[in-house]
Order: C-alpha cells, then sequence, then structure tokens
C-alpha cells in the first residue's frame, strides 16, 4: 500500500496547471480561456498547500489565501472587459481582438 | 484510505480539467471546473487545511463560477461554439506536446526530490499538529502578512469599481 507522500500532490499540482496551460493556447473563446487561468491558480494553490504541510509552515497556506483574493479580483475585472468587448462585438474570439481599437 | 482519498479525488480533478478545456459548450466547461473544484478541496481538506477548503468552495465554487455562468448567460454565448476549437491545428498539436513534456519533466523531478524538507526553522507558524489551522492562519495573517491583507482589500475595492465601470452601457452621444 504505498503511501500518499508530497510528490504525488506536487505532481497533482503540476498536472492541473499544464492542463490549464494547454488550454488558454488552445482555446479562443474569452471566458474558456478565463476558466483555464483558474485552472492554473487551482494547481499553484495545491503545490503551496503541499509544500505547507511538508515543511511545516502556514505560510503556504497564507499565499493560497492571497491567491484566492487576487483570483477573484481578477475574474470579476476579467469578466468586466470579457462583457464590454463581447457587447461591441458578439461572437468574437481571442484571435479577433487582435487590437487595441474598440 | 488516504491512499483512496486521492486517488479519487485526483480523478475527479483530472476529469474536471480536461472537461473544462475540451467541452464545446462553455456552460459545459463551467461545471467540470466546479468539479475540479470541488476535488481540489477535498485534497485540502486530507492534507488538514481545513479553513482554506471551506474558502476554496465557498469562494471558488460558490462565487467566481456563479459569475461565470452569470456572464456566460447574459452574453448568450453558451450556444455551442463548435468552431472555435479550431484554430490553427499545429498549435493545438504544438501545445499538446508542450504540455506532455512538460508533465515528463514534472514527473521526472518529482521522483528524484521526494524530500524536500530542509530542516529550516518555519518561518510563519509552525503547523504542529495541535494548534488548529485557523487560527495559525489567523495569526499568520493579522501580524506578518498585514500590510499584504489591507492591500487586497483595497484590491478589492478596486475591482469592484472596476467591474462597475466597464459593465456600463456606453452614453449615447445626442447628436
Amino acid at each position: 500500500m504505498p503511501e500518499v507522500t508530497t510528490g504525488w500532490y506536487l505532481v497533482l499540482g503540476a498536472a492541473l496547471f499544464i492542463i490549464g496551460g494547454v488550454g488558454l493556447l488552445v482555446r479562443r473563446n474569452p471566458l474558456v480561456m478565463l476558466m483555464c487561468v483558474e485552472l492554473m491558480l487551482n494547481g499553484v494553490n495545491l503545490s503551496f498547500v503541499a509544500f505547507s504541510r511538508a515543511l511545516g509552515d502556514i505560510g503556504g497556506q497564507t499565499v493560497v489565501f492571497f491567491v484566492l483574493v487576487v483570483a477573484a479580483a481578477e475574474v470579476v475585472v476579467g469578466l468586466g472587459l470579457v462583457v464590454a468587448i463581447l457587447r461591441r462585438r458578439p461572437g468574437a474570439t481571442a484571435d479577433d481582438l487582435a487590437s487595441l481599437k474598440g | 484510505m488516504d491512499l483512496s482519498v486521492f486517488v479519487v479525488s485526483a480523478a475527479i480533478c483530472l476529469v474536471g480539467a480536461l472537461g473544462v478545456v475540451l467541452a464545446r459548450n462553455p456552460v459545459h466547461s463551467a461545471l467540470m471546473l466546479v468539479m475540479t473544484l470541488f476535488g481540489i478541496a477535498v485534497l485540502f481538506v486530507a492534507q488538514e487545511a481545513h479553513f482554506l477548503a471551506a474558502v476554496q468552495v465557498i469562494v471558488y465554487a460558490g462565487a467566481i463560477v456563479v459569475l461565470f455562468l452569470f456572464v456566460i448567460m447574459l452574453l448568450g454565448v453558451d450556444r455551442a461554439q463548435s468552431l472555435e476549437l479550431d484554430a490553427m491545428p499545429i498549435q493545438k498539436w504544438a501545445a499538446v506536446v508542450f504540455g506532455a513534456g512538460s508533465l515528463v519533466v514534472v514527473v521526472a523531478l518529482a521522483r528524484a526530490v521526494d524530500h524536500p524538507v530542509t530542516g529550516e526553522a518555519a518561518v510563519g507558524g509552525a503547523i504542529d499538529g495541535t494548534t488548529p489551522d485557523v487560527r495559525l492562519l489567523a495569526r499568520s495573517l493579522f501580524s506578518d502578512y498585514v500590510y499584504a491583507f489591507e492591500l487586497t482589500s483595497l484590491l478589492l475595492v478596486v475591482a469592484v469599481i472596476g467591474a462597475v465601470v466597464l459593465a456600463r452601457k456606453p452614453k449615447r452621444v445626442e447628436q
């Protein structure tokens, strides 16, 4: 019966990060791209908590707390941007939004 | 017991992550994201980060994903986006190869370094199994990281103002 060590959590966190990263590169819908960013952040959160437990230091969990707060703020602003853009150009994808001109 | 919890939660997380990336309909992606977030919350509980697990469910799954769904429904993009996955097939394959290569590197690293403990004393609160993690987290947040804490509150106010400004309907200029 193998024991679940820190390395397992780190690999899972990295896998989530990589899946989110590949998704961010491949998908063109802005909303799905934002969801892939959230996936990446969750992978990082998992790694931080794994290290926090391995090193016996609460600092890792504090960082996760801040990551959660910043992710929430970023999603709010990002979705506001998406709403503002897609109202003007419905059906736009990330490839269409190639210039700063509104 | 630990192993089964980890394997089941990891499976949930990975299936959810793949679902987010591969689903055609953005609503399906959002629901798969909820699945991943719950899997992560279970893993947090397995690592005795109970407060973070609760916050993860309440904030991430309960607020952020709900916000995503609001915007999806508001903009009407829930009707299937069948064409937007076809961006340059070479880019898709390059991304998958890059992802697989990164995963191989990470697994190799994790196997080589399975003892991340350095022996240094804990900088923040030391997790010793007796003090609840909420108490340690609160002590750390309000003493060591109090400036960052105040700045995040400022960040949240700025984000709310920004969202209100961005989502306003543009004024019609009277000719």
